[in-house]
């Protein structure tokens, strides 16, 4: 599975942020989302979850 | 039933207080793009399953321009109308201004916030429990602790609160006068412009005295965009936390099991703010958007200015994104929920607003064992606003 995020589509909100806070982050710059890293096994759940609730379409997870 | 044929005046009638309307139902069986007509005759359409209120909300053929000719009545219309701040906006304007927020709401910077936001609810509570009993507790609890979190974060003096709460309760009840809903933005818009000027003589740790330093000392921002936004701030957090605090209280205690369960374990506490939110569905009326382009949805043909009502009320009860949706469930997975919205415009003010709901809930209940309502459940009032939610909650305990 791999993560990729699109900065510029992002609106900061952080729902990526409470569903998977091992996976990302906000900048403090422009509180727009920040890819901590790619997900291991057990976290595949929270990168799905993540990208159904970003509000923006700004995370895709390729499940390959 | 509606008659066949009959186009159905928006709002419909609810028959249970947190059910949506019983026809939504069957709209989103039969007619998942239904035409309604507004309080002026004006039609729209009502968008009630999940997949397409997102559709709505997330795609740039539908646009939030010229949106409040399409409020659910003539004084929302009214004070909707002059709405000059980002609420009103599509990218790329919209994400402009957004952007020079979202840097104070991020999840970390809010959780900053969390020892003040403790602080305030501590403190409300003592005057709480002192005072003469029953009480309630939306005056005594839920409308302090909103409006002093808000004043708070934004720099507004809190002897002001009153004051402005009674502009933004005109703006958001559904039969107001018109005109003093249109006067009660521009009074808010005011009252706004004289904030500036007094955190430009003396800036503080608000966000208004920030956004002063960051946006118009340095020129990035004219004075009425930065007043618009946050005239947006004011009134955006102050009503809809107070009113999910109220009307959680009463959701809880109208499910006594559950509560058991967060009591006794803090760590479900989240998601079942998640699950109030999306049982509750606050914002039931007036997220509205106006069609761009010509649009097939639901298997109607939209039209460049058509109105659409996406509402939460119909997307957080559909049974195929939320199964058996009426039933409130704090065990369920329910952070896909659009109570705050979904898109560009989804709440920037959620990191603010789950904080303040966790901070109540937990010392709430902690302090209070034995909290229950004072008189029986059907005879608490709900609002007649754009809100659902308890007018008032007496209680005891
Ligand atoms: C439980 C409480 C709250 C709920 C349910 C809620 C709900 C919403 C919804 C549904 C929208 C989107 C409206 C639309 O798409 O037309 C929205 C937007 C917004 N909310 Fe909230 N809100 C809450 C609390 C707050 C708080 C506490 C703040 C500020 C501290 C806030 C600030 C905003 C702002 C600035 C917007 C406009 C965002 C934009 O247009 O980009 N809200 N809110
Ligand atoms: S959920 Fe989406 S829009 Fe929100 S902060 Fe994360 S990436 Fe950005």
């Amino acid at each position: 599975m791999r993560i990729s995020v699109d900065v510029e589509a992002c609106v900061g909100g952080g729902q990526c942020v409470l569903s998977a806070p091992d996976l990302f982050d906000q900048s403090d710059d422009d509180g727009t989302v920040i890819l901590l890293g790619q997900p291991n096994a057990d976290q595949e759940h929270e990168a799905l979850q993540a990208e159904r609730v970003c509000p923006a379409g700004a995370i895709v997870v390729d499940p390959r | 039933m509606t008659e066949p044929g009959a186009v159905p005046r928006f709002p419909l009638p609810r028959v249970r207080p947190f059910d949506p309307p019983p026809q939504y139902d069957e709209f989103r069986e039969r007619c998942p793009v239904t035409k309604v007509t507004l309080y002026d005759d004006t039609e729209a359409w009502l968008v009630t399953r999940y997949d397409d209120v997102r559709t709505v909300l997330g795609d740039d053929r539908f646009s939030a321009v010229g949106s409040w000719r399409f409020q659910p009545s003539a004084s929302r219309a009214a004070a909707e109308r002059g709405e000059k701040s980002f609420t009103a906006m599509d990218p790329p304007e919209h994400r402009h201004f957004r952007r020079m927020l979202t840097r104070h709401f991020t999840v970390k910077r809010i959780e900053q916030l969390r020892p003040a936001v403790e602080s305030i609810v501590d403190d409300v509570l003592s005057q709480l429990v002192s005072g003469p009993r029953p009480v309630d507790l939306v005056q005594a609890l839920a409308l302090p602790v909103a409006s002093r979190t808000m004043c708070h974060l934004v720099g507004v003096p809190y002897q002001d609160h009153a004051w402005y709460e009674k502009r933004a309760t005109v703006r958001s009840v559904l039969d107001a006068d018109p005109a003093e809903a249109a006067q009660a933005t521009q009074d808010l818009l005011d009252y706004v412009d004289r904030l500036v000027t007094r955190r430009q003589a003396e800036p503080g740790e608000d966000l208004t005295s920030r956004l002063v330093q960051e946006l118009l000392v340095t020129g990035l921002i004219h004075r009425s965009d930065l007043v618009a936004m946050l005239r947006l701030l004011l009134t955006a957090g102050h009503e809809t936390t107070a009113t999910m605090i109220g009307t959680g209280t009463f959701v809880l205690l109208q499910h006594p099991d559950q509560l058991r369960q967060l009591v006794d374990d803090a760590d479900l506490l989240p998601n079942a703010i998640e699950e109030l939110l999306r049982y509750i569905s606050m914002l039931h009326l007036t997220i509205v958007r106006v069609a761009k382009d010509a649009v097939e949805l639901g298997g109607q043909q939209i039209v460049p200015g058509d109105g659409l009502i996406a509402t939460p009320a119909a997307a957080n009860k559909d049974p195929h994104a939320f199964p058996d949706p009426n039933r409130f469930d704090i065990h369920r997975e329910a952070r896909h929920h659009i109570a705050f919205g979904y898109g560009v415009h989804q709440c920037l003010g959620q990191p603010v607003a789950r904080l303040e709901l966790q901070s109540v809930f937990s010392a709430l209940f902690a302090r209070l064992p034995g909290l229950r309502l004072a008189i029986p459940a059907d005879e608490v009032q709900y609002n007649h606003s754009n809100l659902v939610g308890v007018q008032s909650l007496p209680v005891n305990w």
